[in-house]
């Protein structure tokens, strides 16, 4: 008989979500993806100034701090038709780029390896194994020495004999599927206390340019930041040194400890290959750095990243990349706690309309089983989130969609390092769309964006640099009076988790609406009016053979959507393009 | 039980309880009541004293303070600036100094384990620190955790919370969710929790190494920092921007960034005139720095918007207009005669903050009843402090303390309309 499942809080992730399974026999036969807050922000931003409001949606989120603001800030440039001088997009392109990888990093080690890693398990180790072991899977990194591993085997053994588990508080360390050996275990706490002193250090690159992170500054038109050589108060030499140091050393990180870090785990868990397929679409406009505004086939506005163009793969079909159309993008609410004037239609974020209609019930609701409280998924809609179709399609985005497109587009490197990973791990591409599928290609992408920010993004603003390019601002387009009456614009970025779009039309130098298609939504949204579920939903009960052993420990679900590395802060936004204020209409 | 529980002085919880003034009775009575909860599930089950007295030993040899740090309504960019921190660093704070039993974003556990770390830590005494804002309109439907809404799960922890933290703008005042027109209805912590003083580490977010040292402020003193009018430790918050800008030379000069990416801007002068808000916002951002002080907002050439002030959001914008929504000062109009970079007139310019920032702390401070900011230049009813205003500094002192005087008088006409008016909305005016 089936049983139910409540998981609220969803924890090592980015804000609230829910889930919501039924299991039958240890595996999950059906499941509800829930997004629990809701905050309006693009309600917030109509009528501001274009120019203010990067600063507005930047703080949808602060885990991928930064990437709304470039979304932003370059759908409001294509709106307005500012030329934003190379360097600033090659500061921004820096600033993305190191981002990315810190937040990839922060995703391994801080929200996704204890699912996988023992932690208390690793107060049993031997610190000389540990750096056995890390020799073993190939690991260089420089901590991985005697001394780090006994001290870090000592802090851990502290805090379990001391009773008071901190972070590590009911975790389910005696759940039988920890299967890496205590030396693995006490290299892998090592190796997590190592990556929060990388990313410190490392994010610094977005500091110099951006003045704070999280949330750096950015500006409608180029960068704030001058540059000069011969100035004090410019970036100039001092700041060239420092971001080459950070550089190699993000470098550094990547190849010697995240990457032989993923390889490992994934060879330990290769069942997880199997576990987890999701939706087999996949839709990115470019590997992950990649900004565009305007038509893709006549982009105005390219970033650094044009190795490979925008495309959608269908049904897991490598053979055949489909061209993009931003034109085919919708979103559905048939799950969502919001109504449509035109009833359950999708919806192009142009004409996107959102008026809150709550039909949940009142909490509190179910947060155990048993507890005689409501579920969500009772009723037709359980959600704050949208559901973003393509051409009627769930996709994928993320790590997996553009390790994916690359492949298919016959990317060099993306092609030898996927090859290389499926050789030594004996898997197909077809099973890259798994658990384990999604985390090999978080490693892979951030390994090739380590090597371009190093190799290709820093270098060639040095070499403008030193050409004597130092303008980092267009000025032509500032004032509000140089702008049409009316205009619109968006932009498609491919951030941490996937393909962010932001579409903005301005009237009267004001926002006239404002609307952001953010990667969280496209995974985490509900089933749309075909019945479709989204990829969250469909990776855990898409084919009804999705382990969950222990209801109590439900590690199995945990690991699978960890692997989309979920943002909902990002997933749920709202815009109300007639004006009016928002309404609430609570059940 | 009401006892305050400011500083963790002693290696265990009995010992910083006893030191702290608690009796043994009353700890016992504490313990009585948890040991019914774990017996019964309800709080009128009668525990048996050896029961107590179990209990009462494990919990008086605790080692660490124990904390449930929460995360709300909010965009988790408070949690990454703590993940950031090269003061006492996020591992020390999680390893070493304390137990934190519940946060979302770094705890092993899920769901049901999740939450009942939560409930069992809530059981006892601990330290609350809290990211985010509260919705409360419609019920609580706009943000909810565990089934509940983020207002209840807050109650809960501040329950028996012996220092309450408030990080970060959404916790403090609701930020950006707040802001016109405050769809979900977010308020900040202090606007719920009214019977525990509410320690506000404003900023969106706050420097990294200002939230983890207002934590181990607790560790290291007897009481919790001393706070200014707006509930903000001294130890971060007692200087405005403006006091202590290395680029404050330029201002008094008159030398003006007057087009991003200009001569000047290259040169590092004043970014005023683009709309900095550094006047107006108590902030360490040019005292401290930002991520193991490499740079700092103004420091990239970026104007501060003012993220450690109430309702920045609102009263800030434009972002890139000369001080906006201060109104009767004549701020925005002395901005164009003080890039002539006349001596006079720029003291004319510094009458107007004074006026500004004299009437936000008179009303302030009368609404919370706390400890005042350290003077600052400018303040009103304060002697204003030595600032190098160039050869003229005599007489822009004596044009500082009447306009001050001024000031004040009309704060105290602002204040007694505004009380009229009840509590500060979102939407209120200071």
């Amino acid at each position: 008989m089936a049983e139910r499942l409540v998981i609220d809080p969803i924890t090592r992730i980015e804000g609230h979500l829910r889930l919501e399974l039924e299991t039958d026999g240890g595996k999950i036969s059906k499941a509800w993806s829930e997004t629990t807050q809701f905050r309006g922000i693009e309600t917030i931003v109509k009528d501001r100034d274009p120019r203010d409001v990067w600063a507005f949606v930047q703080r949808i989120c602060g885990v991928c701090t930064g990437v709304h603001a470039i979304a932003s800030i370059s759908a409001v440039e294509d709106a307005i038709g500012s030329n934003v001088p190379e360097q600033a997009r090659l500061i921004r392109d820096m600033v993305l780029g190191s981002q990315e990888v810190q937040d990839h990093v922060i995703h391994f080690y801080h929200l996704h390896a204890l699912d996988f890693v023992n932690a208390a398990n690793a107060a049993d180790a031997d610190p000389a194994k540990a750096v056995e072991f890390a020799e073993a899977i190939g690991s260089h990194w420089r901590g991985n020495t005697l001394q780090r591993m006994t001290e870090v085997r000592d802090t851990v053994k502290a805090i379990v004999d001391s009773g008071q588990l901190s972070v590590f508080t009911g975790g389910y360390w005696d759940h039988p599927d920890y299967r890496l050996p205590p030396e693995a275990n006490l290299m892998a706490v090592a190796h997590y206390l190592d990556a929060l002193e990388f990313q410190r250090s490392m994010i610094r690159i977005g500091t110099v340019f951006g003045g704070k992170n999280p949330h750096p500054n950015f500006l409608v038109g180029g960068m704030a930041c001058t540059i000069d050589p011969n100035k004090s108060e410019s970036i100039n030499q001092v700041q060239i040194d420092q971001i080459q140091q950070w550089v190699d050393e993000t470098y550094d990180f990547v190849v010697n400890c995240y990457v032989p870090d993923a390889m490992a785990i994934a060879g330990v868990y290769s069942d997880y290959f199997d576990i987890g397929a999701s939706t087999p679409n996949y839709l990115a406009v470019g590997l992950s750095g990649a900004v565009f505004s305007g038509n893709p086939a006549e982009s105005r506005a390219t970033s650094a990243h044009t190795a490979v163009a925008p495309g959608v793969i269908y049904d897991d079909d490598f053979g055949t990349v489909h061209p993009f159309d931003p034109a085919k993008i919708e979103e559905w609410i048939t799950s969502a706690w919001y109504t449509y004037e035109g009833g359950d239609i999708g919806l192009t974020p142009d004409k996107g309309e959102t008026t809150v209609a709550y039909t949940g019930p009142q909490p509190p609701y179910t947060g155990a089983p048993n507890d005689g409280l409501p579920w969500l998924a009772d009723q037709e809609k359980y959600t704050w989130c949208k559901a973003p179709r393509y051409d009627g399609r769930p996709m994928q985005v993320g790590p997996v969609a553009r390790v994916l497109l690359a492949y298919a587009r016959g990317h060099e490197l993306t092609k030898q390092l996927v090859d290389d990973a499926a050789a030594t791990l004996g898997i197909t591409l077809s099973q890259i769309n798994s658990t384990m599928g999604r985390t090999l290609a978080r490693a892979v992408e951030c390994l090739i964006s380590a090597k371009a920010l190093k190799e290709e993004t820093f270098p060639n603003f040095v070499a403008r640099l030193r050409s004597g390019d130092i303008d980092v601002f267009d000025s032509t387009r500032w004032e509000p009076s140089s702008w049409p009456a009316e205009c619109s614009g968006y932009s498609f970025v491919e951030v941490a988790r996937g393909n962010l779009s932001h579409w903005v039309t301005i009237k009267g130098g004001k926002v006239e609406r404002y609307q952001a298609v953010v990667p969280t939504t496209w995974l985490a949204g509900g089933r749309d009016a075909q019945g479709q579920q989204g990829p969250y939903e469909e990776s855990l009960a898409g084919n009804g053979q999705h382990p969950l052993v222990d209801a109590a420990k439900p590690l199995e679900p945990l690991r699978t959507i960890h692997s989309f590395d979920p943002c909902m802060s990002c997933a749920v936004h709202v815009l109300d393009p007639s004006g009016e204020e928002l309404q609430a209409v609570v059940a | 039980m009401s006892y305050r529980m400011d500083g963790w002085q002693e290696p265990t919880l009995g010992e910083n309880l006893a030191r702290a003034g608690v009796s043994r009775r009353d700890f016992l009575a504490f313990c009585g009541a948890l040991t019914a909860i774990f017996a019964t599930g309800a709080v009128s089950g009668k525990a048996n004293a050896a029961e107590v007295e179990a209990l009462a030993a494990e919990l008086s040899a605790v080692t660490k303070p124990n904390v449930v740090w929460l995360q709300l309504q909010e965009c988790t960019g408070c949690m990454e600036s703590v993940l950031r921190s090269g003061g006492t660093t996020v591992e020390e704070v999680v390893l070493n100094l304390l137990s934190v039993n519940y946060n979302e974003l770094v705890m092993a556990a899920a769901g049901e384990a999740a939450n009942t770390a939560l409930d069992e830590t809530n059981k006892e005494p601990h330290i609350l620190v809290v990211n985010g804002s509260v919705p409360r309109a419609d019920g609580g439907i706009y943000c909810t955790i565990g089934g509940k809404t983020a207002e209840t799960v807050l109650k809960e922890a501040a329950e028996h919370a012996t220092v309450i933290l408030a990080v970060g703008a959404c916790a403090v005042w609701g930020s950006v969710q707040a802001s016109k027109p405050n769809p979900t209805g977010a308020v900040g912590v202090d606007q719920i929790i009214k019977n525990k003083t509410v320690i506000n580490v404003s900023g969106c977010p706050p420097i990294g190494e200002v939230i983890t040292a207002a934590v181990a402020y607790l560790l290291t003193h007897d009481d919790p920092p001393k706070l200014d009018a707006e509930g903000r430790p001294l130890f971060a918050f007692d200087q405005r921007i403006h006091d202590s800008c290395p680029k404050r030379p330029h201002f008094d000069a008159g030398q003006y960034v007057r087009t991003f990416d200009d001569e000047g801007a290259r040169n590092g002068w004043c970014l005023y005139e683009m709309g900095c808000k550094g006047p107006s916002t108590f902030s360490p951002c040019p005292i401290f720095q930002w991520n193991l002080h490499t740079s700092w907002p103004i420091g990239a050439g970026h104007p501060c918007i003012g993220c450690t002030e109430k309702d920045f959001y609102d009263r800030f914008t434009p972002f890139y207009h000369v001080l906006p929504n201060v109104e009767g000062f004549g701020i925005e109009a002395s901005a164009e005669k003080l890039g002539w970079g006349l001596v006079g007139v720029t003291a004319a310019g510094v009458v107007a903050h004074a006026g500004v920032t004299a009437l936000r702390n008179a009303t302030a401070r009368k609404a919370h009843h706390e400890d005042e900011p350290l003077a600052a230049f400018g303040d009103a009813g304060a002697e204003p402090v030595e600032v190098y205003s160039g050869p003229q500094s005599k007489p822009v002192k004596a044009v500082v303390a009447q306009a001050a005087a001024e000031a004040a008088e009309a704060a105290e006409a602002a204040e007694a309309a505004s009380t009229a008016e009840g509590p500060t909305g979102p939407e209120g005016k200071e």
